[in-house]
């Protein structure tokens, strides 16, 4: 366990100051400032708006893209910007030469990979909440402070988290085997545009398929609610494309680790 | 013996790369590892340090099996494959403390490690930016951070200039006389490894065909007479007249086997006497480089 946060911590030493990095912290900045700076200029057509409606379009704006194209290629990129931080600099032997068990070392690249997703999804949430509570105040006529879903939006971005951990981890070890962007990242395309299509055309397999499985959680995170209107924003994170998602991920992961103990260091 | 391989074999795809390796290292010596580019070298040192797995064979590292001791092994050998293997984004001193975290080294190590390879004023620059000769220093810093009992240094001296070479002979050398390390170091120059070796073993094409002591080395190569003269060819045709086997003419000096201190005393009076003027004479052991030539190729 040393081993791990040990490999963990150098993993973070490495790449605090490389673009796989902070792209986790500019994307979310980016794509909520360009989302308020629209808003905010818009802002006449959307005062007649209930407060929900105004979330619910703010918040969809950015899960609209976030599933289908956004999340997918940026898993491709982490998934490629931990293990090419290696590639380049040729250091796999020192890696695996160091007195700390081979496994720790894999585990570690590839929680730091999952981390790196999770904190750029978290602060998705933050800027999405705090860019929203920002425009009431600059535009109060603009009522985003009169309705909350923080819990509904952290909800949405966990299940999204949850259904990306079989792309990253197919990613992953796409990346740690070729050094090149290029093949990994062509396969990673390819299998998101399927993965939409898949999804998007309601391909009753779909969600066995990972590359679907982050747009399959954006069309299945409102819970059927027959109706009610009470319960109109019931997030149902633990659908079965979730589930694969996983499942997948814990599979890919331990075959892995198989591979890295087996594969010769060139 | 710090380092023993028995049956050391290896393949890649069809070809066998290292052939039943054996190899002897003891402790406190400066083991050079010689062999021609593409010998296995490398192949054998990767082996050494559980990135490859073997095909067939045992290696023993400080007496303990590499299969089932690799954590404690690789936690007493510092270790420099081919190139030194830096994050170039980062600085060489973030390097050094990026490997003092994985080994849980303080940093006024790293600061000692800079001072010691001289690398303190170029500390904070890019190991992106750093010159060949800085890499490799840099590399040798990252292979000494964790004080290890055992070098494994892979052609630590290439694109080295005379000056770093000699820095890094005189620090291995002082790291096994007052430190007790032991130092194991390939190379393919035989003329760097002379300088500083206690014990060789010559490799190629997978195979050992020699190991010992520098003076087990030279004991095997005959010695010669080197005879330095105003005109070579005329003296040798005298020689080989006065049936005197002469091994090699140059233009200022030609070479005969050497027999006894009397035989170089006659030859000398043959050549003055026959005219020829003599600049030197004088018994010389075979160069390491021609005994290196002679083993690698009647393999």
């Amino acid at each position: 366990m040393k081993g791990f946060i040990l490999s963990f911590r150098s993993e973070f030493y490495k790449s605090r100051k490389t673009l796989g990095f902070w792209a986790s912290v500019i994307l979310p900045l980016l794509i909520g400032v360009l989302l308020f700076i629209g808003f905010y200029t818009k802002s006449e057509k959307l005062t007649s708006m209930p407060p929900m409606m105004l979330w619910l379009q703010f918040a969809g704006a950015i899960l609209g893209i976030m599933g289908s194209l956004v999340l997918p290629m940026y898993i491709i990129f982490i998934a490629y910007s931990v293990n090419s931080i290696e590639h380049r600099a040729d250091t796999w032997k020192t890696l695996f030469n160091l007195p700390i068990p081979r496994w720790s070392v894999y585990a570690a690249k590839f929680f730091y990979a999952v981390f790196l997703v999770f904190m750029c999804l978290a602060l998705f949430v933050l800027f999405t909440i705090g860019f929203g509570n920002l425009l009431s105040i600059v535009k109060p006529e603009l009522r985003f402070d009169d309705f909350h879903m923080e819990k509904e939006l952290a909800q949405i971005y966990f299940k999204l988290f949850l259904s990306s951990l079989g792309i990253l981890s197919i990613q992953f070890l796409l990346s740690l085997f070729w050094a090149d962007f290029l093949k990994p990242m062509g396969i990673g395309f390819v299998c998101t545009i399927a993965g939409v299509v898949a999804a998007t055309k309601g391909w009753e397999y779909s969600y066995l398929f990972p590359y679907a499985h982050p747009m399959a959680a954006i069309s299945s995170m409102l819970k059927n609610n027959h109706g009610d209107p009470s319960h109109s924003l019931q997030i149902d994170v633990f659908t079965k494309d979730v589930f694969v998602s996983m499942a997948l991920a814990l599979v890919v992961f331990i075959t892995g680790y198989f591979i890295v103990q087996r594969k010769s260091v060139k | 013996m710090v380092i023993s391989t028995e049956g050391l074999s290896f393949t890649f795809g069809k070809q066998q790369v290292v052939k039943s390796l054996a190899l002897q290292v003891p402790e406190g010596s400066i083991y050079g590892f010689l062999g021609p580019n593409g010998a296995g070298k490398t192949t054998a040192i990767k082996l050494l340090l559980n990135l490859l797995k073997p095909d067939a064979g045992n290696i023993n590292i400080f007496e303990l099996d590499i299969k089932t001791n690799r954590i404690n092994i690789l936690s007493k050998i510092g270790s420099l494959i081919e190139q030194p293997a830096l994050y170039q984004h980062l600085t060489g001193r973030e390097n050094l403390l990026n490997r003092a975290l994985l080994l849980q080294v303080p940093a006024q190590r790293v600061e000692d490690m800079l001072d010691l390879v001289q690398l303190t004023h170029a500390a904070n620059k890019k190991a992106g930016q750093y010159s060949l000769g800085m890499k490799q220093r840099l590399g040798i810093a990252l292979a000494l951070l964790a004080d290890p009992k055992l070098l494994i240094l892979d052609e630590p001296t290439n694109g080295l200039d005379p000056n770093g070479i000699i820095e890094i002979r005189e620090l291995l050398k002082k790291l096994v006389a007052q430190h007790g390390k032991t130092v194991f170091i390939s190379s393919h120059l035989l003329a760097e490894i002379e300088r500083m070796a206690t014990h060789v073993g010559i490799i190629n094409n997978g195979a050992m065909l020699f190991q010992g002591s520098i003076a087990d080395l030279q004991a095997i190569s005959k010695p010669l007479v080197r005879i330095e003269a105003e005109n070579t060819v005329d003296a040798a045709n005298l020689l080989t007249r006065n049936h005197i086997n002469v091994t090699e003419v140059t233009d200022d000096h030609l070479t005969i086997p050497y027999i006894s201190k009397q035989q170089m005393g006659d030859i000398n009076t043959l050549l003055n006497k026959g005219g020829q003027t003599v600049y030197s004479i004088g018994k010389q052991q075979k160069d390491l480089e021609k005994l290196f030539l002679d083993i690698t190729q009647s393999a």
